[in-house]
C-alpha cells in the first residue's frame, strides 16, 4: 500500500514538475529571444516516453510556434543551412530567426513522426497541431510565392502522406481528420497530394496490393464530400480567392485510386458507397466504366454490387453494355439469397426487370431460374421471391404459360428447362412450368406456403409491393409470429415421457443421452 | 240415481220411401239419336270414353226413371205415416246407455225446470243414493264409513224385526209380558206402545251418534298428531321413529341430524363399469378425433379462406349485416362422389371435444381426491411424527417402518400419473428415494428457490420432488397455485436449460423431468407458450445481434438445443402456423443458415439441429430447404478434393477455406475399426480430448447419421414435384466423391427428374350472380301425398268433389222436373176446371132454354 502511494505521490510530483518545466521553457522562448535555447528542451520532450508529457509538449509547440507565426519570428524564403548560420554575415535578428525556422521544421518532423505514434491521444494532438501549423503558415506563408498560390501544401502533402500508413489501420485518425476537411481548400489540396500518393506508393510497390495502405486511403477518401455548387465554398483554413476544380480533383483521385488491384473486400466497400456518394460528385461518371467492368467480371456478391453502378451508367449516361441481362442471368446461383447485399441485388433486379419491353424468353428464363433456385432460399429470401416472381409474370403476360398451360393438361412431362444454360434464350423456359413453387406451397413456414398458392389461381392485376420486405431478417419474422395474437393453443395430444422418446424420434435414433 | 226413461217425442211424419230402381231401355241406334263429340285433338294413348253419345235416349231414360221414382214418391207426399222416435240420442251410436241416460234425465229436469220451478228458489232437487242424500254422503268422512256402522246398522234387533214385521205380534207379547206393570198402572194402548218404541230408538240412534263423534274427534286428533311427525319419519326406520319418541327432549338435535341425513347425497348408480375393449374403442375414437383435428390444423387456414370466401351474397342484400335468419341446416353438398358430412362429424367432434373436457376435469376430481387422501395421510403422519423430530428433513433417511409402508401406498398413487418405467433396479432406487422425501413441497416463488428444491438430488429423486410439489400445489387447492404452477413451468424451462449447459450437461435429469413438463404444459397451455416463445425469441434475439455485430454467430448450445426438442414434444410441429412452433421452425432456419460451423463440436450441434428439423417436419412432410442445404453443406465437408464440384454450398458453408475439411479423416483405414452407435448429445457440448482414431471414429458416426438423415429426406419428400432438383447436388456430391456409401440413397434419387403434368389453374368454380333469394316453401312437395293414407285421402277427395258436384246437378234436374211436373199438375187442373165449367155453362144454358121453351109454352 505504502510503496503504491508514493509512486502515486511521485508520478503526480513528475506530472506536476513535467508542466511546470515545459510551462516556464515555453514562457521563457516566448518572453525573450535571450532564452531561445530553451525550445530544444521542450522539443526534445516531443520524443518522450510518456504520452502524457508528449502530449503536454506537443501543444507547448503548437503555442510557441504559433505565436512565432504571429509575430514573424520565422524565417522567410529558401532556408539555409544550419551550419552556414555562424559564418554567414547576418544580423542577430536574422539569426534569430533562421534558428527558430529550423527549430519549427525540427518541430514538424517529430510531430509527423509522432502520427504513426502509438497511442491515438499522442496522434490526434500531433495531427491537430500539425494542421495548425498549416493554418499559421497559411497566413503567414514562409515561402515568397504569389498572392494566390500561399497554401502550405509541402506540409499538407507529408501530413497526408504519413496519414496514409502502409502498415497501420489509421481510420480513426482519419475521422478526426475529417473536420479538416470541411475546409474547402484544405479538400482540395488534400485531393491532389492524395492522387500523388498514390501514384507513387502503388508504382513503388509495383501495382501489388497494399490492404492496410488501400483501407487508408480508402477511408480517407470515403470522408471526402465535394459539394454540389462552387458558391458554396465558404469555408477556408487559408483566406484565397482562386476557384477549385473540385469535382475534377475529386474524380481523378478517385480514378487513380480505382486503377489500381484492389483487395475483395475493398471493392464491396467501394461499390457500396459508389452509387451514393461518389458518382454524383464526378464530373464524368462514365469514366468508371473501366473499374465497374471489371468488378463485374470477378463474380459473387461483387458482381452483385457493381450491378448498381452500372445501372447508373446504363440508365442516366446512356451507356451500352452488351449482354447485361445475359451477364445477370449468370449471376443468379444459389448464394444470392445468404449474402448480406441481399436486398439491394432484388431492389436492383425488380428495377432491371421492370421494364415491359423485355422480350419473354427473357422474363421467362429469369422467373424460372429464381423458382430453381428459391428451392434453397431461407423464407426471408422467399417472402421476396414470391411476389418477386408473381409481379414478372404479371408484368408480363406471355409468361402466364409458366403456371398455366391449358392446352396440354394432363399428360407429364420432363422439364425442358436447362438450368446449365447460360444463355437466356437456350434454356427453353417458356416452354417449362413454375413445379417448383408448387413444391414451395408445401414450405414449412405459413407465410410461404399462401405466397406459393397464389399461383394456384389467376394473379391478380394488381402487384405485390415487394419494398417493405426486402430488409425483413429471419427474427424479425419470428417477432411477427410471436407478436400474432392466437385464442388457442393446441397441444401435443400423446405426451412424452422422455426426452428422446416419441412418436417421430429422429434425434433419439442418432443420439444418446450419455 | 234414479233412472228416468223418457221417450221424449211421438211425431208421425211422412218421409218418402225409397224408389224401386229403374228399368234399363235397349239403346236404340237410331242415328238421329247419335251425338258424336269431336276431338280437337288426336292424343296417343288416350282413351276416350266420350267420343259417341246417345242425348235424347239419355235424356228421356232420366225423366222415365224420375217419373218412376220421383214423381212417386212427390205424388205419395203426405200420404202416408212413418213412426219416428225422437227421443234424445236414440239413434246416435256414439253414446254409450248410461250417457244417453244421463243426457235425457237433464233434459227432462231442464224441461221441468223451465216449467214449474222456474221461480222457486229455495226447493233444491235433493239427489239420493239408497236413499239418502248424495250431499250428506258427500260431506262425510270416510272415517265414518271405514267403522262398522254398516254391521250395526244391518243387524237389526229383534225386538225391532219383531216390532215390525212381527204383526204386532211382538208388541201383543210385551204387552203381555208387561202385563204385570199394566195391571199395577193402566194398560197402554198399541199406540202408546209403538211412541215408547220410536222413543226409545231414537234415544238409541242419538247415543250412538254421539260415541261416533267422540270416535271422530279422536282420530281426527290422532291424524293430526301423526301429520306432524310423519315428515320426519318419511326416510326413516321404525327403529329410528320409536327412539324419536322415547327421547323426546333430544329430539333438537336428532332432528337436526335426521335432516342431515336426509339432505345427505345418496349413492347414485355409478356408470357402468366399461369393458377393456370399450375402453379401448374409446381411447382409439378419441385419438382418431385428435388425429383429424390435428390433419385440420395441418391443412391450415389457406382451406378454410377458400371455403369462406364462397358465402353467399344475394343481391338484396343491404351489405348492413343483417341477416334474415340464420340457416343452420346443412346443405347437401358432395364431395368426390360421397355425401359430405363434414358439418356434422365436426359437430361431432365438439361434443367429444366437450366430452373430454368433462373427462379431463373428472380426471382432476380424481387427482384432487388422490391429493386429498394424500394430505390425510399427510396430516396424519405429521401428528404422528411431530413428537419425535421434523423428520421429514432430507438428511434423515432413517426412516421409520410405518413409513415405508406409507412409501409402497405413495408409489400406487404416483404410479398412476407417469406411466410406469417399470425397471427393477429403477423400482429399488425409487422407493428409497421417497422414503427420504418429504411428502409436500411448496412452490417455488423464483427460479432460485426451484434450483434449491432439486440440486442435490438424483434424477429419478427431482422428478418426485417435483411431481409432489405439482400435486400439493394443484390449482384446484388454493387461488393462488394457478400463478404459482404457471411461474414454475418457466423456472423448469430455465432450469432444464442450466442443466443441459452445465459441465457435463446432465441430460438424464432433463428427461426425467419431461412428463412433469408435459402434465403442466397440458395444465396451461398459454403459460407454456409464453414461456417457450420468450425463451425462443431471446435466443433469436441475441443470435440477431451477434449476426449484426460480427457477421456470424456460433452455434446455439445444448440448452436451446433440448428447448427446441422440448417443443416438438409439447406442442405439434405439424400445424399450418402455430404460435409455438412456427418460431421455433424460424430459430432452426437462422441457426441452420447463419450459424458458424468451425469446429467437431459445432457439426454435431448441426446434425442434432438437422435431426430437429426433420422431426419436426416428419408428420407434415412439408419442405425444409436450409436442412438439405445444411446436410449437403455437411456432406461437403467431407470431401477432400474441392475442385470441381457440380453443386454450390451455401451459407454457413464455404467452398473452400479453414475448417472446411473437418470431416475428412486423417487415416481413410480407421473405417475397419469403426462400429456403429448412437453419438452421445454431451459431445456437442464439449468434445472430449480424443485421440486421432477417436476423433476418426467421431467422425464416421456423424457422417454416418449425416447419411442416415439424407436417406430419411430422400423418403419424406419423395412426393413434392421437384424432387430430383432438391436432391440433385447431394446426388452430385455423392456420384462424385462418395460414391460407395449408402448406395440407397443414389438409388433413391433419380437420375432424371420425374415427370410432372403443367400446371394450370384450379378449376374455378363460375361466380354466381346475384340473386334474389327465392321465398322457400318448406314443405313443398307434400301435398302430393308420399304415404298411402294421404293418396288415399286425396282420392277420396276428389271423387267427394266430383260425386258432390253429380248429386248438385242431379238435384237440379230433379226440382226442374218436379217443377215441370206442377205445372203440367197445374195446367191440367186449370183445364178441368174450364172443362166443368163450360159444363157448367152448357147446361146452365141448356136449362135456361129449357125454362124459356117452357115459359114460351105456357106462354103459348
Amino acid at each position: 500500500m505504502a510503496s503504491s502511494t508514493d509512486s502515486n505521490v511521485k508520478g503526480e510530483n513528475s506530472q506536476v514538475s513535467y508542466k511546470k518545466y515545459i510551462n516556464t521553457k515555453t514562457d521563457r522562448v516566448l518572453q525573450s529571444k535571450k532564452h531561445a535555447n530553451d525550445i530544444f528542451d521542450v522539443i526534445e520532450y516531443l520524443q518522450s516516453e510518456k504520452d502524457k508529457e508528449v502530449i503536454f509538449a506537443t501543444n507547448a509547440c503548437s503555442k510557441v510556434f504559433c505565436q512565432l507565426f504571429y509575430r514573424g519570428d520565422l524565417y522567410v524564403g529558401d532556408l539555409p543551412e544550419e551550419e552556414d548560420l555562424v559564418n554567414g554575415d547576418r544580423s542577430a535578428e536574422e539569426k534569430y530567426r533562421i534558428f527558430m525556422r529550423h527549430r519549427y521544421s525540427n518541430c514538424v518532423e517529430l510531430l509527423l513522426e509522432n502520427i504513426g505514434h502509438k497511442a491515438f491521444q499522442v496522434k490526434e494532438t500531433s495531427l491537430c497541431a500539425l494542421m495548425k501549423f498549416v493554418a499559421a503558415e497559411g497566413k503567414h506563408p514562409l515561402q515568397n510565392l504569389d498572392e494566390h498560390y500561399n497554401f502550405p501544401r509541402e506540409l499538407l502533402q507529408t501530413l497526408v502522406e504519413h496519414l496514409l500508413s502502409e502498415k497501420e489501420d489509421m481510420s480513426l485518425l482519419i475521422s478526426r481528420f475529417q473536420e479538416f476537411l470541411e475546409m474547402d481548400d484544405v479538400r482540395y489540396y488534400v485531393m491532389s497530394s492524395v492522387r500523388d500518393n498514390i501514384y507513387r506508393v502503388m508504382g513503388r510497390n509495383k501495382k501489388a496490393v497494399i490492404p492496410v495502405y488501400q483501407n487508408n486511403v480508402f477511408t480517407l477518401l470515403s470522408t471526402i464530400n465535394v459539394p454540389s455548387e462552387a458558391s458554396k465554398m465558404r469555408h477556408f483554413l487559408v483566406r484565397q480567392d482562386c476557384k477549385f476544380e473540385h469535382k475534377r480533383a475529386f474524380e481523378q483521385m478517385w480514378l487513380v485510386f480505382l486503377k489500381f488491384k484492389l483487395p475483395s473486400n475493398m471493392y464491396k466497400k467501394i461499390l457500396v458507397i459508389l452509387h451514393e456518394s461518389i458518382m454524383p460528385q464526378m464530373s464524368d461518371p462514365t469514366l468508371l466504366i473501366d473499374f465497374l467492368s471489371a468488378a463485374y467480371d470477378i463474380g459473387g456478391a461483387i458482381s452483385l454490387l457493381s450491378l448498381n453502378g452500372l445501372f447508373i451508367l446504363i440508365h442516366k449516361h446512356n451507356l451500352d453494355y452488351p449482354d447485361f441481362y445475359k451477364k445477370l442471368y449468370s449471376l443468379l446461383d444459389p448464394s444470392i439469397f445468404h449474402v448480406k447485399y441481399r436486398a439491394r441485388f432484388f431492389h436492383l433486379v425488380n428495377i432491371f426487370l421492370s421494364s415491359t419491353h423485355l422480350p419473354a424468353y427473357l422474363v421467362a428464363a429469369f422467373v424460372k431460374r429464381f423458382a430453381r433456385l428459391s428451392l434453397t432460399a431461407p423464407p426471408t429470401s422467399l417472402l421476396i421471391l414470391l411476389p418477386f416472381i408473381c409481379n414478372l409474370i404479371r408484368r408480363h403476360p406471355s409468361c402466364r404459360v409458366l403456371i398455366h398451360r391449358p392446352s396440354t393438361a394432363e399428360e407429364p412431362c420432363d422439364d425442358p428447362y436447362v438450368m446449365e444454360e447460360e444463355d437466356p434464350a437456350q434454356c427453353h423456359a417458356l416452354e417449362s412450368s413454375l413445379w417448383e413453387i408448387k413444391t414451395l406451397q408445401k414450405h414449412y413456414h405459413p407465410d410461404v406456403a399462401k405466397a406459393a398458392m397464389k399461383i394456384n389461381e389467376p394473379l391478380t392485376e394488381q402487384e405485390d409491393d415487394i419494398s417493405e420486405l426486402l430488409e425483413l431478417s429471419t427474427f424479425e419474422l419470428m417477432e411477427r409470429e410471436l407478436k400474432a395474437e392466437r385464442k388457442t393453443i393446441p397441444l401435443e395430444f400423446d405426451t412424452a415421457t422422455e426426452l428422446l422418446k416419441s412418436s417421430r424420434e429422429v434425434l433419439g435414433v442418432h443420439f444418446s443421452l450419455e | 240415481i234414479n233412472k228416468t226413461i223418457i221417450v221424449h217425442q211421438l211425431v208421425f211424419c211422412a218421409v218418402p220411401l225409397p224408389a224401386a230402381g229403374g228399368d234399363h231401355h235397349p239403346i236404340s241406334k237410331n242415328p238421329f239419336e247419335v251425338k258424336i263429340n269431336r276431338k280437337k285433338f288426336d292424343v296417343l294413348g288416350r282413351k276416350s270414353k266420350h267420343d259417341v253419345g246417345l242425348p235424347g235416349v239419355s235424356r228421356s231414360r232420366a225423366i222415365q226413371k224420375r217419373k218412376d221414382t220421383l214423381l212417386k214418391e212427390f205424388r205419395l207426399k203426405d200420404k202416408n205415416n212413418t213412426f219416428i222416435d225422437r227421443r234424445f240420442g236414440e239413434y246416435d251410436s256414439k253414446l254409450t246407455p248410461e250417457e244417453k241416460i244421463l243426457q235425457r234425465f237433464t233434459l227432462e229436469r231442464q224441461r221441468t225446470q223451465d216449467r214449474k220451478d222456474m221461480y222457486n228458489l229455495n226447493e233444491e232437487e235433493e239427489l239420493t243414493h239408497y236413499g239418502q242424500s248424495l250431499a250428506e254422503m258427500e260431506k262425510m268422512t270416510d272415517v265414518i264409513d271405514s267403522d262398522s256402522d254398516s254391521e250395526e246398522k244391518g243387524l237389526l234387533s229383534a225386538e225391532l224385526t219383531a216390532t215390525h214385521f212381527g204383526g204386532g205380534g211382538g208388541l201383543l207379547r210385551k204387552k203381555s209380558a208387561g202385563d204385570d206393570e199394566e195391571e199395577e198402572h193402566k194398560p197402554r194402548s198399541r199406540q202408546e206402545l209403538i211412541e215408547e218404541l220410536i222413543i226409545k230408538s231414537k234415544q238409541e240412534k242419538r247415543e250412538r251418534q254421539t260415541q261416533k263423534e267422540e270416535a271422530q274427534e279422536l282420530t281426527e286428533k290422532l291424524d293430526q298428531e301423526w301429520k306432524s311427525i310423519q315428515n320426519l319419519l318419511a326416510h326413516k326406520t321404525p327403529k329410528a321413529e320409536r327412539t324419536d319418541e322415547t327421547d323426546k327432549p333430544k329430539l333438537d338435535q336428532y332432528d337436526m341430524m335426521v335432516r342431515e341425513l336426509g339432505f345427505e347425497m345418496k349413492a347414485q348408480p355409478s356408470e357402468k363399469l366399461k369393458s377393456a375393449e370399450e375402453l379401448a374403442r374409446e381411447e382409439r375414437q378419441r385419438l382418431q378425433t385428435l388425429e383429424a383435428d390435428r390433419l385440420k390444423r395441418m391443412m391450415g387456414d389457406a382451406e378454410e379462406d377458400a371455403v369462406q370466401t364462397n358465402t353467399h351474397i344475394s343481391a338484396d342484400d343491404m351489405n348492413d349485416g343483417f341477416i334474415l335468419d340464420g340457416d343452420d341446416r346443412k346443405t347437401l353438398a358432395y364431395k368426390d362422389g360421397k355425401w359430405n358430412i363434414e358439418g356434422e362429424e365436426e359437430e361431432k367432434e365438439d361434443e367429444d371435444g366437450d366430452e373430454e373436457g368433462g373427462e379431463e376435469e373428472e380426471e382432476e376430481d380424481d387427482e384432487d381426491d388422490a391429493e386429498g387422501e394424500e394430505d390425510d395421510e399427510e396430516g396424519e403422519d405429521d401428528d404422528e411424527d411431530d413428537a419425535d423430530e421434523d423428520h421429514c428433513d432430507l438428511q434423515s433417511d432413517e426412516g421409520s417402518e410405518d413409513e415405508d409402508g406409507q412409501g409402497a401406498e405413495e408409489e400406487q398413487v404416483c404410479a398412476e400419473e407417469p406411466p410406469a418405467v417399470s425397471e427393477e433396479q429403477k423400482k429399488a432406487a425409487q422407493e428409497a428415494a421417497k422414503a427420504e422425501l418429504p411428502y409436500t413441497f411448496p412452490a417455488p416463488e423464483s427460479y432460485s428457490d426451484l434450483k434449491q428444491l432439486l440440486q442435490g438430488h438424483g434424477s429419478e429423486q427431482q422428478r418426485l420432488i417435483l411431481d409432489r410439489t405439482l400435486k400439493c400445489n394443484h390449482p384446484s387447492l388454493s387461488a393462488g397455485n394457478k400463478a404459482k404452477l404457471q411461474k414454475l413451468f418457466g423456472f423448469l424451462l430455465e432450469y432444464v436449460g442450466d442443466l443441459a449447459t452445465q459441465n457435463p450437461p446432465d441430460l438424464r435429469t432433463v428427461s426425467a423431468l419431461i412428463p412433469q413438463i408435459c402434465g403442466l404444459c397440458q395444465m396451461f397451455p398459454e403459460a407454456a407458450c409464453k414461456a417457450v416463445q420468450t425463451l425462443l425469441s431471446d435466443s433469436g434475439h441475441s443470435m440477431e445481434e451477434t449476426l449484426e455485430v460480427k457477421g456470424r454467430a456460433p452455434m446455439p448450445d445444448l440448452d436451446m438445443l433440448v428447448l427446441l426438442k422440448i417443443t416438438a414434444l409439447l406442442f405439434p410441429s405439424s400445424d399450418f402456423r402455430h404460435p409455438v412452433t412456427t418460431p421455433a421452425f424460424l430459430f432452426l432456419s437462422q441457426a441452420l443458415t447463419r450459424c458458424a460451423v468451425v469446429s467437431l463440436e459445432d457439426v454435431c450441434k448441426g446434425l442434432v439441429l438437422c435431426c430437429l428439423a426433420l422431426e419436426y417436419v416428419s408428420l407434415s412432410q412439408r419442405i425444409f430447404p436450409e436442412l438439405l442445404n445444411f446436410l449437403l453443406g455437411l456432406l461437403h465437408l467431407t470431401v477432400s478434393d474441392k475442385h470441381n464440384m457440380g453443386y454450390t454450398v451455401v451459407s454457413p458453408f464455404r467452398r473452400q477455406g479453414k475448417s472446411c475439411d473437418l470431416l475428412v479423416l486423417k487415416d481413410p483405414n480407421v473405417s475397419h475399426s469403426w462400429n456403429r452407435k448412437p453419438i452421445s448429445l454431451q459431445t456437442a457440448h464439449r468434445l472430449p480430448a480424443q485421440s486421432p482414431v477417436e476423433r476418426d471414429h467421431y467422425r464416421l458416426s456423424l457422417i454416418d447419421s449425416c447419411l442416415d438423415l439424407v436417406k430419411r429426406c430422400t423418403w419424406l419428400y419423395k412426393d413434392l414435384p421437384s424432387y430430383a432438383h432438391i436432391f440433385q447436388p447431394i446426388r452430385a456430391l455423392l456420384l462424385k466423391h462418395l460414391p460407395d456409401l449408402h448406395r440407397e440413397i443414389l438409388d433413391a434419387i433419380p437420375e432424371k427428374p420425374s415427370q410432372h403434368a403443367p400446371l394450370v389453374f384450379k378449376k374455378k368454380k363460375p361466380i354466381p350472380l346475384k340473386l334474389f333469394t327465392p321465398k322457400i316453401v318448406l314443405d313443398y312437395g307434400k301435398k302430393r301425398g308420399n304415404t298411402k293414407e294421404e293418396k288415399e285421402r286425396e282420392r277420396l277427395k276428389h271423387k267427394y268433389k266430383r260425386e258432390f258436384k253429380g248429386a248438385l246437378r242431379e238435384i237440379r234436374k230433379d226440382t226442374r222436373f218436379l217443377a215441370r211436373e206442377k205445372l203440367s199438375d197445374v195446367m191440367s187442373r186449370d183445364a178441368e176446371r174450364k172443362r166443368k165449367v163450360k159444363e157448367l155453362y152448357g147446361s146452365l144454358a141448356t136449362q135456361e132454354g129449357e125454362w124459356k121453351a117452357l115459359k114460351r109454352k105456357n106462354r103459348k
